[in-house]
């Protein structure tokens, strides 16, 4: 089974429609990978869906790179 | 100061006959059909099982996948008329004349299939996992604005509604835009995609539709005795409207001019025509008054013509009001025979479609018209194109509500 790593930047490059290569852990959505407001709670919503959560709107807001979502993820999920 | 006069320099069509303006041209005078069976859905318990579709339209020689997905098809094809239009007329857009450029594109219904597929989303997992992107996928001024970001067009920015007076509303009311001086260019038109369950459920309801499920190719017939009802259909046309001075100063393209704009209300009934085409009637007077020519002038008007069994009869019985006995001299044919009723991008396909029968001098045919209707005697262009000389044209619309326009459109010799 792929890491959540993986899992996450598969979620960013589908939703995002960005490559790959540039999904860098510290890759901001909004300044690096073209991502507006509404791409980014998209985005969320998808991470939800995925990792079958609820990520509160205050932690959503927190979530801007690639390692902040992961970290949200491995944090919340046993 | 004289009235400023507007020019059509720019032309883009979505139809279930061709995916740009040339193709569905070309097909229009072959009197071709676009009408065809519903695959994309069940249509088991549906008493309608066809319409005007266009399955081979791919978004993506317009936009990204990436913008398409978080728009409704409507804005997709609205999007892409307003591309070829504005490219058509080889306008350079700079810091001088971007806001005296806008863009007025509507739509009679909107977003229906995101409307539908939202309310399942909500319906099966609640309020959060709604769509951020539902709202500005659904409503109806978003062509209008995603067309000005993609060009950068500062202008007037607005969409009208009037059901399937749409694009004629549209096209009219840019005009008097750049005759008033709000603006100096303009892309005006209308879109539509509402070939979708509920789309098709709720206009079958109203008993708008033909049933003809066995020959789909001949369920529009306006005029015929043995018409039952429009085809629902998708599309979408938008022309760019200039100033005469500022066209001709560029060295642009100029296929025909919008000379005069006339609307009205029926105050009658939700869905039905008034008596006698009261309503119709008073559009085309205004419109005529408006451009200041004389009845006779008229050469052929591109009718509403949708095939229901009340329209048909009001719009033939109002347009012999108007002309009296000219009314056996001039041409009316209905497009619609063939592309089927694209509700708001009805007015603005046949206004398009108008305007290059006048170019071209050639009249559009009304297909499918074997046995006209009792009263149903004036020349129709049936079944088969045909060449003319003519210099001046009419192209109406009329819409659920009792909304009423027509336009005359000139050519430019």
């Amino acid at each position: 089974m792929s890491s959540i790593e993986d899992r996450v930047k598969k979620i960013v490059v589908e939703q995002l429609g960005v490559e790959e290569a540039q999904v860098t852990s510290d890759a901001s959505f909004i300044d690096d990978l073209g991502a507006d407001s509404l791409d980014t709670v998209e985005l969320v919503m998808a991470l939800e869906e995925e990792f079958d959560c609820e990520i509160p709107d205050e932690e959503a807001e927190k979530i801007a790179t690639l390692a902040q979502a992961v970290a949200y993820i491995n944090a919340n999920m046993e | 100061m004289s009235k400023r006069r507007v020019v059509i320099t720019g032309l883009g069509l979505l139809t279930p006959v061709g995916l740009n303006v040339a193709q569905t041209w070309q097909n229009i005078k072959a009197g071709k059909s676009g009408i065809a069976p519903i695959t994309k859905f069940d249509t088991d318990k549906f008493s309608v099982k066809f319409a005007g579709m266009m399955p081979d339209f791919d978004v993506s020689e317009y936009i990204t996948p990436k913008e398409a997905k978080k728009m409704d098809p409507f804005i997709h094809y609205g999007i892409a008329v307003g591309i070829q239009a504005f490219q058509d007329a080889g306008l350079e857009v700079t810091e001088q004349n971007a806001t005296r450029i806008g863009v007025s594109i509507g739509s009679g219904i909107g977003g229906i299939g995101t409307i539908e597929a939202q309310h399942g989303v909500y319906q099966a997992s609640g309020p959060r996992k709604v769509s951020p992107f539902f709202v500005p996928s659904a409503i109806i001024n978003m062509i209008s604005g995603h067309v000005s970001i993609k060009f950068g067009l500062k202008g007037p920015n607005l969409s009208l509604v009037t059901a399937c007076a749409t694009g004629t509303h549209s096209i009219g009311d840019a005009a008097r835009l750049i005759e008033y001086g709000d603006a100096d260019v303009m892309i005006a038109g209308g879109a539509e995609y509402a070939t979708t369950e509920l789309g098709l459920a709720g206009f079958a309801a109203a008993r708008a539709l033909s049933t003809r499920n066995d020959n789909p190719q001949a369920a529009s017939r306006p005029w015929d005795a043995d018409r039952d009802g429009f085809v629902l259909a998708d599309g979408a046309g938008a022309v760019v409207l200039e100033e005469y001075e500022h066209a001709k100063s560029r060295g642009a393209k100029i296929y025909g001019e919008v000379l005069g704009f006339g609307m009205s209300g029926d105050a009658y009934h939700m869905t039905l025509p008034a008596a006698a085409g009261a309503g119709a009637a008073r559009c085309m007077e205004l419109a005529l008054y408006n451009s200041k020519l004389n009845k006779s002038q008229i050469g052929y008007i591109n009718a509403h013509g949708t095939s229901t069994p009340a329209g048909d009869v009001c719009e033939n019985a109002a347009v012999k009001s108007v002309f009296g006995e000219h009314a056996y001299q001039l041409a009316m044919s209905s497009t619609k025979s063939m592309i089927g009723h694209a509700l708001g991008a009805a007015g603005a396909i046949e206004a398009i479609l108008t305007t290059l029968a006048l170019q071209d001098q050639v009249l559009p045919p009304t297909i499918n018209l074997d046995n006209p209707a009792e009263g149903c005697d004036l020349d129709y262009v049936a079944h088969e194109a045909r060449d003319a000389q003519f210099d001046y044209a009419i192209s109406n619309s009329f819409g659920f509500g009792g909304t009423n326009a027509s336009l005359v459109l000139g050519r430019v010799k």
